[in-house]
């Protein structure tokens, strides 16, 4: 039951061959007997996702079920739900209980979904390895002394370890895609707007974007035909027409012209990464596409921008963690500036307060100019590259990500380093485009490697076709880390 | 261009986080590392480019100034750190 796709387990509930309570259950004893393993999970509540179950069976035995009625679901614990502790990975919300939900928490509620549990992730989701977790590291079920990635490892880790059907995530700089790639699943970013932030916990507010993980491109379209919608609550959200993501699955790529910016195939990708992706192109040019070369010339400059904007909108948006509303409060101060010191000093880990200082020095007096606004315009240049580039092509594609997971601790002492992970998927981030990322093989450590496929604004529907007609021709995505069962 | 550790502790007091002086030492060498990475984009030549705060360039969407929430507070001060009589307590700020 859990090998079977998401798509198929919509299918069994239709049919009625098996029951939501059923499908519930059987997760959440394999997330019992296993998730001290993987470390997937922070939260789970079995008392409620088994309510949930039971109404989506009542809900199916009314006739009025919907494809995510009684699918449990892994949450992202940077999405607040009401009654759901809500931790972002940080011991300053570890005992914040959320008074209410998210819009995507909403929507899948009203689909009829079911919570199966909150997944571990980087703490305030700055990281790209999930090991800043006040809750521990999420372990990569394809070795588990080796990363998932970040900062959505523990949703990626979740599904890859047949532990969740399909989850949640978000991505600031790369945190869907690269745990995607890094675990050997699919992952989608959508166009910056397409899912409310409201009740996302906030990180860099003009980058964050919800979107959600699975097995296959298909099952990523029947989540965010969920996940999408236009909701007043969050200032940029997108006032557009619903759509049916799954709508352009069945049409052939044949004559879909796949840009290749030089720039993501040159130094620093690792030489495992490169073949499974140039293999992945020679299989697009056999079912009929173009490859053309693009250039993304200001790419380079993209990890630099990031590094001012995302902390400077951080510290900003985590100024909130006071102690006075909700959270950890400092158990011991002499007054209420000591409070806010030593509240914040305890609550936060390293990476987050290195961020914070980054952020508030780029915005002080005197620098906001020459880094701030400077790197807003450099962000500029790189959307451009972009526009000029999909003048030329339907779809651009590369490696997700230079190397495949790294070991636990490998990459923790130097944040330089963990930062250039994510040189191939920031530059979507700063554009506002939707990015996807599918296995398409494996390195010589038989670790699995993801091709990134960047679409233009809204061709969401166009990249899960592009995706799901190579998953047609291929089986990477059905490959199962090894030493787990699928009966 | 490196940072001291006056800058480093200036920030921590801008950002409200205790530091000690350990600590910023600790932290100093890393946040170098990260403003020698950053140095790359501030090379770049920008005259005549619009800075880029909006990924789709829309304009902020507006609403009528109407009353939209209700009153919520005994559900949102269940997770308050102190509360007393429907008030959030903090030490005292005014003599």
């Amino acid at each position: 039951m859990h090998n079977a796709t998401l798509k198929s387990l919509s299918a069994q509930l239709a049919g009625r061959t098996v029951s939501s309570v059923e499908l519930t259950r059987h997760f959440i004893n394999r997330i019992n007997r296993l998730n001290g393993k993987y470390n997937c999970y922070i939260t789970l509540d079995e008392g409620a996702s088994l309510k949930q179950a039971e109404a989506a069976d009542r809900k199916r035995a009314a006739g009025s079920g919907q494809a995510l009625t009684g699918i449990p679901i892994a949450w992202k614990d940077i999405f607040c739900a009401r009654g759901w502790r809500t931790t972002c990975g940080s011991r300053m919300l570890d005992n914040f209980v959320s008074p209410y939900d998210a819009h995507p928490v909403e929507q899948f509620g009203a689909a009829g979904a079911v919570i199966l549990g909150k997944t571990n992730m980087d703490e305030f989701a700055m990281g790209s390895s999930s090991e800043t977790s006040h809750y521990g590291p999420v372990r990569n079920p394809w070795d588990v002394n080796a990363v998932p990635g970040g900062s959505s490892g523990g949703s990626a880790a979740a599904v890859a370890a047949r532990l969740a059907p399909g989850a949640t995530g978000t991505d600031t700089g790369g945190s869907i895609r690269q745990p995607a790639a890094l675990s050997g699943i699919c992952g989608l970013k959508p166009t910056y707007g397409v899912v409310s932030r409201y009740g996302m916990i906030a990180f860099a507010s003009s980058l964050d974007q919800g979107g959600p993980l699975a097995r296959t491109a298909e099952d990523l379209a029947l989540l965010l035909n969920v996940m999408a919608g236009f909701d007043a609550r969050d200032s940029t959200s997108l006032e557009r027409e619903r759509e049916d993501y799954a709508r352009e699955l069945g049409r052939p790529v044949k004559g879909l012209k796949i840009g290749l910016p030089k720039e993501f195939f040159a130094a620093g990708a690792a030489p495992g990464v490169v073949k499974a992706v140039e293999a992945a192109l020679a299989e697009y040019r056999r079912l009929g596409c173009e490859t053309v070369d693009v250039g993304l010339p200001n790419m380079k400059l993209s990890v630099p921008v990031y590094y001012v904007l995302a902390p400077a909108e951080a510290s900003s948006n985590l100024a909130r963690y006071d102690g006075v509303r909700y959270g950890h409060r400092a158990p011991e101060y002499s007054d209420l500036a000591d409070m806010y010191r030593k509240t914040r000093a305890q609550g936060f880990g390293a990476e987050v307060k290195r961020r914070i200082l980054i952020g508030t020095y780029v915005l002080s007096h005197g620098y906001y100019d020459a880094y701030y606004i400077q790197a807003q315009k450099v962000r500029r240049l790189v959307a451009r590259d972009f526009a000029e580039a999909f003048k030329r092509c339907d779809v651009i594609m590369g490696p997700t990500s230079p190397t495949t997971a790294f070991r636990i601790g490998e990459k923790m002492g130097d944040p330089v380093q963990m930062y250039l992970n994510d040189i191939y998927t920031i530059p979507a981030n700063l554009a506002g485009l939707p990015g996807l990322s599918i296995p398409c093989g494996f390195d010589e450590k038989n670790l699995p490697v993801g091709l990134q496929v960047i679409g233009n604004h809204f061709a969401e529907a166009r990249m899960l076709n592009v995706a799901h007609q190579y998953q047609q021709a291929t089986d990477w995505h059905m490959k199962v880390p090894p030493g787990i069962e699928i009966q | 261009m490196a940072l001291s550790p006056d800058d480093v502790k200036r920030a921590a007091h801008l950002a409200r986080i205790a530091i000690d002086e350990g600590e910023a030492q600790a932290v100093l060498a890393q946040l170098n590392g990260i403003f020698r990475l950053i140095a790359e984009m501030r090379a770049v030549d920008t005259r005549g480019v619009e800075p880029m705060s909006h990924a789709l360039d829309v304009v902020q969407r507006q609403r009528g100034d109407r009353v939209t929430e209700g009153d919520q507070r005994t559900l949102l001060q269940s997770v308050a750190p102190h509360v007393e009589g429907g008030l959030y307590l903090v030490p005292k700020v005014i003599e």
